[in-house]
């Protein structure tokens, strides 16, 4: 194993840092012509705006700023630095370099989002195109790539099931959205917050698959829709889908399917041939952009024909010579987001798929479902490991593993196997989303990126630790050692008394200056 | 300033069970127990318990019953135990288990550590209610109440956080049988009340999880659903700190371990029976409110009897309202949700999926077996 310590910079935070008057940039004064010839700047600024006193920003010399940044980069395990393939539901793939290199010209960098539709014909054409790709690859109708990111590609689509019953005159009635416990805790999240109230279906616990019975007891004349994962965050896949979704239409509801994580599914299923009328992907995970925490990524979402007049707007259009942003649809729900959205994930992700053709996108599903499946087979055999649902003997995407027996045997749990991971210069896994229905558990994703010898070194680690738990729990009990920081108390993360998010907050609640 | 810890022992806890006995509750259980070759395990339990504890043991301070009772085990871990009261070693009856919880509220210990089963969380909640936090370390042969951690391992280890102020405390049911009903394999569960025990929450540690609501937001939560639909109907609120939440928002007097009834936000009736019920809600239309009573899953016939299968007939399986934290029915481990009123058409006739509310606007479905 790769002997390994993380740098330890013991950096402090930057509005801590510099003193009055330094300065990173020293600006030249304005030239005496200038000067004569214009008022003073701040007349520009209408009164009402401008600032009392000056902003409370640190004042830091370059190399000192340039040395903090750097400091604190080296304190990251970032994606290009690490095998990181612990973060089921969310592994990220390679993002091919070549792309960087097209959202960084000038020709897309430059573009303005209020030039006039005539100017930016070449980005209009790669949407449009784009959609045209990603209504193949779903077999939905129309796409729009306006929401920010996966939970807002989600919301969209509550917002879509909000629309069409309140069009139908349905809506106070139809109130309620079934989803299930394994599906992403968006899928009863985003529907709360469009107004909704949420049925969740608890899993069967042999399958780990919600009851197709459990569904028919729920369903009613309030029934708008079900949100669904599938495969849900075990990745087990679920064959009754089109049941389901036959089960919801026949009750009145719309059917909306997360795929968010669609890896497994390229080339092999679609949401139109299981009866969805709407689906969104995660064009930053699924389709090779890199992720952005709500930044820079893109929850595409896609509908049936039927429901195109609700999409957000604008809507990219052709008409055999010209692309158009379309504005006029008045039954459109409006705006999830500013502009097109975050076009930049697009043109990378149209990159990607031009460059893998079907059948390599195809084969991306394969690999990614043989490297989870290969797994499997070598977790399973790791004393105190076990697989959630053994019976279902297939996993697409990711797994849910439990160290239950671990913990029973040895005190050491989940929470400290990921406290320890680290030690090793990986990324802290991702337990599960909660509640935690499987004990102690950990939810690996491989993807199609990692290779085989990155899939045996991670598996090595979690072996090696498991191996600790029994010699030596201790060492993993007060993990990490060889990282940035130590073990935190983590009591106050649930204490809100103890939260700051901004600096003035801190000052706020700490009553420090 | 060094943490007080109580450590009571019932040496004589899970004896019966190894045997078949069902409990060990009584003297003629006990000595029957010994002839068929029982083996004391719950002095190996409390040693497993007091190790976890051993990194703290410098700042903390050990109050114990002497020999079998927690000085032995104590001194083989190597701790300097502060020793009180008497017993007659090898003859320790539930009356030490009390006196020696009397001895540790006098004491004003931070936390009791006590092993045994469902009995002796009785005997220790009879004497110290809720006035200073406990912890169960399992031995007994029965063990319904949550008062306990799930092993003795990580009894301690909960133990050792609470000392260190790194975990808070939760309300936990102090539920027991009838031991010598259930020899005759009739199961009849009380509620007695509730300690208050340390509990870890389910700790942040991951960006993406987000924060995760806490008991008192999840049972608060609950209780505004139901307050919210409130319309013309009688509420008949079952037993149970979750239930009892409704009562407690909307500022009312409520029994803990009764059954009382809401009309229109009002309190009508406190701690009320059968007949009592039958009687306000005749001609009337009504709601059914209960939560799960315990680990096994019980809705109905365990600790609110009163809510009789004549009740539930006449209300209706339409208006029955079951609430429950997700982690409670996550505690189910799967299983399904039971019922065992006395009348077996009414156990058929509430079998199947059922609408649980977990929170405002929120609810699951889970099965009744």
């Amino acid at each position: 194993m790769r002997k390994y310590h993380a740098p330890v910079w013991n950096e402090r935070i930057i509005m801590e840092m510099g003193h009055k008057g330094e300065r990173g940039i020293a600006l030249p004064s304005t030239e005496e012509g200038i000067q004569k010839n214009t008022e003073d700047s701040e007349s520009y600024i209408p009164n009402k705006m401008i600032r009392k006193s000056l902003p409370n920003i640190p004042e830091i010399s370059q190399p000192h700023i340039l040395r903090h940044y750097l400091r604190l980069s080296q304190q990251t395990l970032g994606m290009a630095l690490n095998i990181d393939l612990g973060m089921g539901t969310c592994t990220m793939k390679h993002s091919p370099l070549i792309n960087e290199e097209l959202v960084k010209s000038p020709y897309f960098a430059d573009i303005h989002p209020s030039q006039d539709d005539s100017t930016i014909q070449g980005i209009l054409e790669i949407i449009y195109k784009f959609s045209r790709y990603i209504c193949e690859i779903s077999g939905m109708d129309e796409f729009t790539f306006q929401p920010g990111g996966g939970a807002l590609g989600i919301f969209t689509n509550a917002c879509l099931i909000r629309k069409y019953h309140e069009i139908n005159n349905d809506l106070p009635e139809r109130n309620e959205i079934i989803t299930t416990l394994f599906s992403h805790p968006a899928d009863a999240a985003c529907p709360a917050t469009a107004g909704f109230k949420i049925i969740t279906l608890y899993p069967n616990s042999e399958t780990g698959l919600p009851d197709i019975e459990a569904l028919k007891a729920a369903v009613s004349k309030h029934t708008a829709g079900l949100m669904i994962t599938n495969p849900e965050d075990t990745g087990i896949f679920n064959p009754k889908i089109d049941e389901f979704v036959k089960i919801i239409h026949e009750a009145g509801g719309l059917c909306a399917y997360d795929q968010a994580n669609s890896n497994a599914l390229f080339g092999i299923t679609r949401a139109r041939e299981a009866g969805f009328d709407m689906c969104h992907f995660n064009i930053h995970k699924a389709f090779s952009s890199p992720h952005g925490c709500m930044g820079p990524a893109c929850g595409a979402v896609g509908v049936r024909k039927e429901l195109t007049e609700f999409l957000p707007v604008p809507i990219v259009t052709f008409d055999g010579s010209k692309y158009h942003l379309d504005y006029d649809r008045p039954n459109s729900i409006g705006k999830m987001r500013e502009f097109m959205g975050n076009i930049e994930t697009i043109l990378r992700a149209y990159s990607w798929i031009m460059c893998m053709g079907p059948d390599g996108l195809r084969k991306v599903a394969e690999t990614s479902i043989i490297n989870i499946n290969y797994l499997v087979k070598k977790l399973v055999k790791i004393r105190g490991v076990t697989l959630a649902y053994p019976k279902q003997n297939i996993r697409l995407d990711q797994a849910r593993f439990s160290l239950k027996e671990l913990k029973d045997e040895t005190d050491v749990g989940t929470d400290d196997v990921a406290r320890r991971i680290v030690d090793f210069g990986v990324q802290e896994y991702f337990t599960s989303h909660h509640p935690w229905i499987v004990q102690e558990p950990f939810l690996p994703e491989p993807c199609e990126t990692y290779s085989k010898e990155d899939i045996d070194y991670w598996a090595e680690i979690v072996r090696y630790i498991c191996e600790e738990a029994q010699t030596n729990p201790e060492i993993v009990k007060t993990a990490p050692h060889n990282q940035t920081i130590k073990k935190i108390n983590t009591k106050p993360l649930n204490d809100p008394n103890q939260w700051a998010l901004t600096w003035r907050a801190y000052i706020k609640k700490k009553g420090k200056k | 300033m060094k943490k007080k810890l109580g450590l009571i022992v019932n040496p004589i806890a899970g004896m019966g069970g190894s045997v078949g006995l069902k409990g060990t509750d009584g003297k003629k259980i006990l000595s029957q127990a010994k002839q068929l070759g029982a083996i004391p395990t719950a002095h190996i339990r409390t040693t497993e318990a007091l190790k976890e504890l051993l990194p703290i043991k410098n700042s903390i301070d050990l109050y114990t019953y002497p020999h079998e009772m927690g000085e032995e085990e104590a001194k083989a871990c190597s701790y300097t135990p502060k020793i009180l009261g008497s017993i007659i070693k090898g003859k320790t009856t539930s009356l030490d288990t009390k006196n020696a919880a009397i001895d540790m509220l006098n004491h004003k210990v931070d936390l009791i550590l006590f092993v045994g089963g469902d009995g002796t969380a009785r005997d220790i909640y009879e004497v110290v209610g809720d006035k200073i936090p406990v912890l169960g370390v399992p031995a007994g042969v029965k063990i319904h109440s949550s008062s306990f951690a799930i092993n003795s391992r990580a009894a301690g280890s909960l133990a050792a956080k609470f000392l260190q102020g790194l975990i808070d405390l939760r309300a936990a049911e102090v539920m027991d049988i009838d031991e010598e009903a259930f020899r005759q394999n009739v199961l009849s569960a009380k509620l007695y009340g509730y300690l208050k025990v340390p509990h870890e929450e389910q700790m942040v540690q991951n960006v993406k999880i987000g924060s995760i609501p806490s008991q008192r937001e999840t049972i608060e939560s609950i209780a505004w659903e139901i307050i919210s639909n409130m319309k013309e109907d009688y509420y008949i609120i079952g037993p149970g700190t979750t239930t009892k939440s409704i009562l407690k928002k909307l500022n009312l007097e409520y029994s803990l371990l009764g059954v009382d009834i809401v009309y229109q936000k009002k309190l009508i009736a406190s701690d009320v029976n059968e007949n009592q019920i039958l009687k306000i809600i005749d001609g009337k239309k009504a709601k059914i409110v209960v939560t799960v009573i315990g680990g096994q899953g019980y809705i109905f016939g365990r600790g609110n009897q009163q809510i009789s299968s004549k009740v539930i007939e006449k209300v209706g399986k339409t208006n029955i309202i079951i609430v429950a934290s997700e982690d409670k029915i996550i505690s189910l481990k799967g299983n399904p949700l039971l019922v065992d009123t006395n009348d077996e058409e009414i156990n058929k006739m509430l079998k199947g999926y059922f609408r649980v509310t977990t929170g405002y606007r929120r609810s699951m479905m889970y099965r009744i077996a």
